[in-house]
This record gives C-alpha cells, structure tokens and sequence, in this order.
C-alpha cells in the first residue's frame, strides 16, 4: 500500500539516482567510529554536577572534599574559566555576550535552569567521578521560577537576570524585563484589509517543550599538544561551530583549536550547541590527560537545547470566496535561560505559505527558568505552522470550502512578496497541493471515527559558506574532501553532485568528511543548506578539476585547450577524433603532465530555493479513551531536484514521525518550579514503530533556478505541516478543535466532557 | 552507580540463608529489568545483589489440567508465552507477560520480579490476581503461601519478611466456561507505563449466559494493584448483559482511588478504570464461550 512517487522534471546521469550511501556498511556492522569511540591512552572521565534548583543564587561551592577524593584528578568551577578574571571595562560591549555564553556553559553566580552546570570532575573513571559529585557543597539561595512564558512576560514576575532590558525594535527599555527582543514586520493596511473580510477568526494557541531526540548523547574528548593545540573529538553538526565557541569561552586563537567531527547518532538542530567541549578543554588542561564526557538521557533532556514552549495568537480575515484579506499574529516563545529563541523565524514562516496583502507579525523572546533552548528542524517554523494552519482549517469549515483549494487559492508563488519584504522565487508550493489534491490518499473515502487533516508549510531554506577539495588518483577515483559534518546522507549526496559534474561513476567519488584544520570555513550542517551549498562547492571544485583535466590534454596532444572539450566524462579533441581519452586514462598520466590535481572551491551561495510542504494525515480517535492512532499519512514535498531520492524520502518521513511526536504525545513536564519530571524516553514519549503507519511520500520537483541541478534544501519543511495536519484530524474526527499541543488522550477526553457540558 | 556485591546461588537453602545473615543489605534480582534501572538512577542501593535465576526450583514451569501452573519466580516473560499450552490455558496472563516492556525485556523480566517490585502499575499483578494466583514463599521459618492480592504493601514495597524469597506463583488449572483478560490504558502502543490497567475473569454458567463468579483487579490507580473484591462479586448468579457488566465497571470506579499526576488525571483515570472493566470483562466472557 506504501507508495513512493517522484514527480520529476530533469534527469540526470547520477543525480536522481538511488546508490548505496558510502557509510552505511560500517554503520550497521559496528566499525564506524563515534565520539565514544575515542580512547585515548590515559583518558580521564569527567561528570558535570549540576544545579537541582530551576532558579537560585548561588553562595559558595567548596570542592575540596571532593578533590581529595581519591581517584579525582581535578575539579573546575566557573571560577576556572577566563571570564573570572575578566573586567567589565576590558570586555566592554562583549561584556554580557561572553557572561551569557560562559555561564551558560557553567553557571557563576546564578544557576537558572535545573541541570545548569555548576562544576565539573575528571576522575580516573566515571564511577569516581559519580561518587565525588556528592562531596562537593553547594550553598544556594533558592528564587522564585518562572516557566511559562506568558507569566514570564509579565510586570513583576520573577527576572532571571537583573540587567536584561527589552529590546524593542531597536529602543532598549529603562526597565528590566524577562523579554529580551520585540520584533515586528507588518505590510500593506491592516485595518482595512480586516474591514474588507466577509468574516474574521481569532484563536490562541499553545505549543510545549520538546526535544530532538537524538539517540546519541553529547559527548566530547579533549587532549592538548605539548604546543598548546587544542583538540576536540566530538559529536555536532559543525566543527567550526564548536571550535568558534571554544575559542570564544576560552579566549583562544580558532587555529589553536582543532575540532574532529565523528560520525554523529542524530543531531536535529540540538548537536549545534556546544556543552562539554569548553568543560572537557579546561579539565584536560588542568590535568595533562585526555578528557572525556558522555551525558546521560537525562543530562540531554534537562541540559542540552530543546524546542521552545510557545503561546500564538492568529487572526485572519477572509472573503467568503476564501481569498484572505489581512493576516496578524503574535508569538511569544520561550528561550529558555538565556536569549535567543527562534520566534524570529516562526513570524517569518507564519504566513510564508499565502499571498498576503495586509498583514502584521509581532514576536517575543521571552527568558524562563528551561534549559537554553536550541535549534530543532525549521526552528520555529513548525510552531506557527500549528497556529496559523489550524485556524486555516477553521475558516475553510466555516465558509464550507475545500482546504486544498483554499490554500490554492492563496498560495504563494514566484514574485509574492512576503510581509518581511522577501520576495518568491521560483517555488513548488503550487504544485505540492496540486499533488496533494490528485493523491488516491485524498480522494479516498473515510472510514467512521476517523478524520482526515491537511496543511502545509514553508522552511525559506539556507545557504552559507562550504568549503570542497577534491584530488584526482592515478586509478581515476577522486577523494572529495569536505567540512559538512554527515547527518543525513550528505557524503552521498555531494559525492553524486562531484560524479555527475564530472561524468564518472558514483563508486569512483570517495567522499571523506574532515577537521577543522584540513578544509576551509564551512558553516554547520544545518538549515537545509548541505546539499546545496556544498553541493555548489563540490560543483565547482569539479570544474577546477575538469578545467586542470583540459590543460593537461592541451598539453600531451600539444594543442591549445580552446580546441579540448570535457563532455560526459570524456576529454576530447574538438575536430581530431583519434584524440580521446576518458577520466581514468587521463589521470593515469598526471604524474608525468605536472603532478596531482587537486580542484578546490570555497563559497558562500545565496540562490537556496525556499522549502514547502504539503501533509494530508488520517487519524482514528478511540472515543471512550481518547487515544488517537495515525492511520495513513502522506507527505509531499517540493525538493527543487532530489539528489538521492531515497534519503529525501527519509527527511519527509523523518520529519512527519517528529511532528506527528509532537502533535501527540511530546512534552516537558515541569512541576511548579520548573523541575523537569520526565527526563526519559520512558515519560518522555516520541513515537516508536508501532504508532505509525508507513510515511507516504511525493516527491515534487520544481527546479531551484539557484542551483545548477535544481536542489533545494529538504531536511526541514517535513517538519512544518504534521501538527496542524494530524489537529485538522483530530478535529474532523471528534468534532472539538484541539489548540494546545501535545493533543494527549486526556485532552481528548476533557474536550469530549466539556463539548457534552456546554 | 554504586559498586556492590554479586552472589547467584544455586538452591533455596542458599538462598535464604545469604538473605537472612544480610537483612536489608541484599536485594533479590530476578530479570533485572526494574532494579538494575532503579539502582542507575540511584533510586536503590543494594550492597549485595541475589541473582536468582541459578536456582532450579525458581526455573519451573510445571502445568496440568488438575493441579494448574506453577509458574517459577525466574521464568522470564518470553518463556510463558512461547509456551502453546500456557497459551491456550491462560489467554489473559499472556495478555499481560507479551506487553511487559518491550520484546528485550521480555526475555528477562519475569512475573514473579513484577509482583515482588510491587509498583502499582505492574502489568502483570491484576491479571495473575484475577485468576486466583497465590504466591509460594520460602524463608527461614519454613515455607508459606500468600494470596498475589496480599504481596504488595506499598509502592516498591512487599509482604517479603528478611530472608525470605518468592519461590513461584501458583494459578489454578482453567475451569470450563471460564476466560480471562488483561488491558492497560497507554497513549501510545508499546513501552509505556499503565496509566490504568484492568485484569477480570469470569466463569459461566453451562449456557455461557450467566455469571458463577468473577475477580477484577486493577493497576495504577493506587498505591498497591486494587483487588476490586465487591466488583466481581457484583457479577456472580447474574445474567450476562450490559447492565450487570456496567454496574461491575462502577463498583471498580468505586474501589479505584487514583491520583492526577502527568500519566493522568484522577478524573482520567476514573472513567478509564469503567472503559477497560467493560472491555476485559467482554473479553473474558468471549473467551469462556470459547469465542
């Protein structure tokens, strides 16, 4: 019954094309080497001691007991890290950047999230390391906690930092507050486009706290060079990230600090943030040992980044033909204890999917006493894709119109101009509900108690910096050297982009992913940009190659290279057919034209082609308990061109399964003060193989004009849709509208109760 | 984790004699699979660790159609349900032992573990307790029986004195027209804690139309697994109908005193306790008719 479409409009030789990933036998046979493969002779373990309390002063910490502990080779503080012996007046406007970032990473004065790092220990094994976490005594002044963010908002609730002014539009605030920015971007005339509306919706909605999920915990080796090189084994999405960070927190030169990226067990955004790396650095240094550190479960739940909690008001007015007249919305999300929630982009991607004539968009970054939250798979976007897409359900049940032609009706295309200023390029958004509307799964018939949703949503995609050299071999294999670290098929999918460019087999590209001092800048793995912005990279590193492959013709058949062309992998005289020679044949005799070649390329592209999905989710709700099982999902997805279909197939999966997680079951619970009670995958529920049915997916191909083979990133609009889409279910099957996430079998129930009430 | 001792020993003897010289220095591990993970997350200390799965009268699992089973403290769960004639005599036991966990825990964890760990939401305890199961006790005063219903005292807490060990639990052999069921409330299909859990038996009468007797018991809706005495009492010398099986499910609603916690409210955990009474009951009673 699952069905894989691929709705293609190009071929190619080796794009498009499904081979087998060059990492994927040493990963499932055990050999490939992950950051706790790391064992250096010597190699202490270090444990991080970490606050118990959401929000407190923190009066002293004695760690002597512990030191003397036998086994225990050093115990650090914040004390330990140079931002101690660092002045305000020194620091100047970095002052508050550096006190957030190395407190973040060990908390000096104030802890303000259960878990927050309050020293570290490097002991001869872990179990030491454990029991001398206990000898350490810490005094602390136990504050009022604030945890959710609509009261975090408010005069008088408690601060987490004292000197924390709202900025507002660029105006800093007189007074202190836990917002940290107001941002807001409007167009057209808001007033009348409302005026204009047959009929105008207003709902809020809520989103929790959830995690990415990865299997792999963070983890981190260190070890200093006799010259004071610094180097970092290490699980993240992207070693120059890592190595920035260390290098901040340390007050270390970056090409003091090497980072070796290892293959990494799932990252979703949350392996961006660097956490132990700094901890592992300083203990290494302290002791002259190799340091490493693994986090436990629930160290990742209650101390690594999750996915903030939100609170959305959407209002949107319509005729009642459905054409939308004016849009406005606020989203409030939490950071966490530090600034820098993604409400940016979830106002940004709120209404990116229509075309908007009058419309307003406000965000806040508001602090609470939660681990810092980090990026998770379109940051931001999929909380306003919830709100925005279910009052778009809403509208369509009350002016009685299909929500596929609706959405049609005002979708985005090529040249709309989105309410931040952006304009559409080229996009497949279009096409994506067309594919949506023609599916079998859409037109097929419902069963009773069962409910089908729609939605859609919209990631603008990322570009960056990337960095590729490529060296050609003497048997004609060429060794792609990359700074991407692989967390979704990318060594595939570059090593298919270098072999189309350059005509050979995709056996013959050996895709390597290296450290930070062996490749140039490359930005992280990360807002859908691998595939295409290393992808350029490797482009164009290939036709350095192919131009160098030229010259050396020129040179053996002693001809101008005007008269050479390189065609399918192929070098040929232009008007002498006797001169031909292939790839492999050619690089068999580099040593004796001028030695290896080796093509290289380092870019920063612009042309990424924005992201759109399209989810249609069927759903049974067992009345009497509440519970709602997903029994057909479809995902479709426009992924401009699919490099390796079957590794987009698992993006659009991959994305529907953490949203339908999302939709259903995932969330923090905290009690009163902000201790986190489900640290673990047991009460922490992501849905397992059972709770699923297989993903469906469409691939929808609509060529991005800024990439030479059309790719657009995929790891991330997948992401967007399923909330809305499975609540649209939930809706259609029940008959009550669900605008709080995770809709829980309790939910369903209180609903229920409450519709039967009133 | 703390370093602690290991002993496995290999005869009951042994075994008590270990227990009754350490006190409450020795924990009794059978599967593992609930105290290896306490004492992880340092929620148990346990100086010496009792492995018991080395002893033979622990391994036993002997059944016929007179004397029923006698199921060994150490049997792990996968054990009961490969078993064809287990299957087939005791339908609503496997309900409980091929839902415990997951397929890995099952190769370890056992019923006899589930019922001594005395968590209010063992899976196991309701259904065993349904079915009359009776739990055969060895310590330093010679041997005793116990009814399942009266082994947990407290949560994580048992009926076990110092020194003593549960041997095996005994289930009578499946009188004619007789059928029972386990259910478990979760949010999602597998790996999950019982927001609430209901096991019931019944027996019929020859026509398979009324009630001789019945036993529901239920989990995670107290400090201890609830036998829900009066609520299959309510059953016995009635006809079969949705009244008598709806009046059972309120008396269970009645024995039920659950709290609101975030696996569930008591409001939740209240209405499930009367969904899952009528749907283990309906399903016993299919499996008495021989359905």
């Amino acid at each position: 019954m699952t069905s894989n479409q691929v709705l293609s409009e190009v071929e190619y030789n080796v794009v498009g094309t499904r081979p087998v990933r060059p990492d994927g036998v040493d990963k499932v046979t055990g050999r490939a080497r992950y950051g706790d493969d790391t064992n250096l002779t010597g190699t202490l373990q270090a444990k991080v001691l970490r606050s118990p309390h959401p929000h407190a002063r923190v009066k002293s910490i004695d760690t002597s007991k512990a030191e003397a502990f036998p086994g225990v080779r050093a115990v650090i503080t914040a004390k330990d890290l140079p931002f101690a012996s660092l002045s305000k007046e020194e620091l100047g406007g970095d002052y508050t950047a550096l006190k957030f970032a190395t407190d973040h990473m060990m908390a000096s004065d104030k802890v303000l999230f259960k878990g927050h790092p309050i020293a570290a220990i490097a002991a001869v094994n872990g179990h030491v390391a454990q029991s001398a976490m206990d000898l350490i005594e810490v005094e602390y002044e136990v504050l009022e906690s604030v945890v959710d963010v609509r009261e975090a908002m408010k005069p008088g609730a408690a601060l987490l930092h004292e000197d924390l002014r709202t900025n507002d539009m660029g105006e800093t605030a007189d007074t202190p507050s836990n917002i940290s920015t107001h941002m807001s971007y409007a167009t057209g005339d808001l007033e009348k486009g409302f005026a204009e509306a047959d009929l105008v919706m207003e709902k809020e909605y809520t989103t929790a706290t959830v995690h990415q999920g990865y299997i792999e915990p963070h983890n981190t080796t260190a070890f200093w060079n006799s010259d004071g090189q610094l180097n970092l084994w290490t699980s993240t999405q992207g070693s120059f990230q890592v190595r920035a960070t260390v290098s901040n927190i340390l007050r270390l030169p970056v090409s003091q600090i090497k980072v070796t990226p290892m293959e990494i067990g799932g990252g979703f955004g949350g392996k961006i943030t660097a956490y132990l790396d700094a901890i592992c650095a300083v203990l290494s240094k302290k002791t002259g040992s190799p340091v490493k550190a693994i986090m436990t479960r629930t160290e990742v739940f209650e101390a690594s980044g999750p996915a903030p909690a939100s609170w959305m008001r959407v209002k949107i007015g319509v005729k009642n033909n459905g054409k939308i007249t004016a849009v406005e919305t606020e989203m409030a999300m939490d950071a966490g204890a530090y600034p820098g929630s993604p409400v940016m982009q979830a106002i940004v991607c709120a209404f990116a999917c229509y075309d908007v004539e009058n419309g307003k968009v406000d965000g806040y970054d508001v602090v609470v006493n939660k681990p810092k939250s980090a990026a998770y798979r379109a940051p931001g976007a999929p909380q306003a894709a919830f709100a925005v897409e279910s009052l778009i359900d809403e509208i369509c049940g009350e002016l009685k119109i299909d929500p596929i032609d609706f959405r049609l009706l005002n979708a985005a295309k090529e040249g709309t101009r989105r309410i931040e200023g952006l304009v559409a390029k080229r996009i497949g958004l279009v096409e994506c509900l067309e594919a949506a509307r023609d599916h079998d799964h859409y037109k097929s018939k419902l069963e009773n108690g069962t409910g089908r949703g729609v939605a859609c949503g919209y990631w603008p995609n990322r570009g960056f910096q990337s960095s590729v050299v490529m060296t050609v071999n003497y048997d004609g294999v060429v060794s792609l050297i990359m700074g991407s670290v692989d967390i979704g098929g990318t060594r595939a999918s570059i090593a298919q982009q270098t072999a189309e460019t350059l005509g050979i087999a995709y056996e013959d590209v050996k895709p390597t992913v290296v450290d930070t001092d062996s490749i140039g800048y490359t930005f992280i793995t990360g807002g859908s940009r691998t595939a295409f912005a290393t992808g350029i990279a490797a482009i164009s590193a290939a036709e350095d190659v192919k131009e160098q492959m030229i010259s050396r013709a020129a040179k053996i058949w002693d001809t101008s290279e005007d008269d050479i062309e390189f065609v399918a992998g192929m070098i040929s005289h232009k008007s002498d057919e006797e001169l031909r020679l292939s790839f492999k044949d050619l690089a068999r005799q580099t040593a004796t034209t001028g030695g290896s070649i080796t093509g290289r390329s380092s870019v920063d592209p612009s042309g990424e082609g924005n992201g759109h999905a399209v989810h249609i989710a069927d759903v049974s709700v067992d009345q009497e308990t509440g519970k709602t099982d997903v029994t057909r999902f479809t995902a479709i997805q426009d992924a401009g061109k699919a490099v390796h279909p079957s590794y987009v197939e698992g993006q659009m999966q991959g994305g529907a399964v953490q949203g339908i997680g999302w939709a259903l079951n995932e969330e923090y619970f905290f009690d009163d003060t902000g201790k986190m009670l489900n640290s673990s995958f047991l009460d922490y529920r992501m849905p397992t193989s059972l709770d699923l049915p297989m993903i469906d997916t469409v691939i929808v191909e609509v060529a991005n004009p800024g990439h030479p083979y059309g790719v657009r990133g995929v790891g991330e609009a997948a992401i967007c849709p399923p909330m809305a889409a499975v609540a649209n279910a939930v809706t259609s099957a029940t008959g009550n509208r669900m605008r709080s996430l995770p809709i829980t079998p309790g939910k369903i129930l209180e609903a229920g109760w409450d519709s039967v009430k009133s | 984790m703390e370093p602690f001792d290991y002993l496995s020993p290999s005869s009951i003897e042994e075994a008590v004699k270990t227990l009754a010289s350490k006190g409450d220095q020795a924990r009794i591990m059978a599967g593992g699979t609930d105290m290896l993970v306490q004492m992880r997350a340092g929620r148990r200390t346990a100086p010496l660790v009792v492995d018991i799965k080395e002893i033979p009268d622990l391994n036993v699992v002997s059944y016929d159609a007179t004397n029923g089973l006698t199921l060994g403290a150490a049997v792990p769960c996968y054990k009961i349900y490969q078993d064809e004639t287990l299957s087939a005599a005791y339908p609503g036991l496997m309900d409980a032992a091929s839902l415990i966990g997951g397929i890995q825990i099952q190769g370890r964890a056992t019923i006899g573990g589930n019922i001594c760990n005395a968590a209010p939401s063992g899976d196991s305890i309701p259904v065993v307790i349904a079915l009359g199961g009776v739990c055969n006790i060895a310590g330093p005063n010679g041997t005793r029986q116990l009814p399942v219903e009266e082994m947990c005292t407290a949560p994580g807490r048992n009926a076990l004195a110092d020194g003593e060990i549960l041997v095996s639990v005994s289930i009578p052999a499946p009188q004619a027209k007789s059928g029972a069921s386990y259910l478990r409330f979760i949010p999602r299909n597998e790996m999950d804690i019982a927001v609430v859990g209901v096991g019931s038996s019944v027996q019929l009468d020859a026509s398979g139309q009324n009630f001789v007797s019945a036993r529901i018991s239920l989990a995670s809706v107290a400090p201890t697994p609830v036998f829900a005495k009066e609520a299959g009492d309510s059953l016995a010398g009635k006809p079969v109908n949705e009244e008598t099986i709806q009046a059972a499910s309120e008396l269970a609603q009645a024995a039920a005193k659950p709290i609101s916690d975030m696996r569930g409210t008591i409001r939740q955990r209240t209405h499930l306790v009367g969904v899952l009474t009528r749907r283990t009951l309906n399903i016993a009673i299919e499996r008495a008719r021989g359905g």
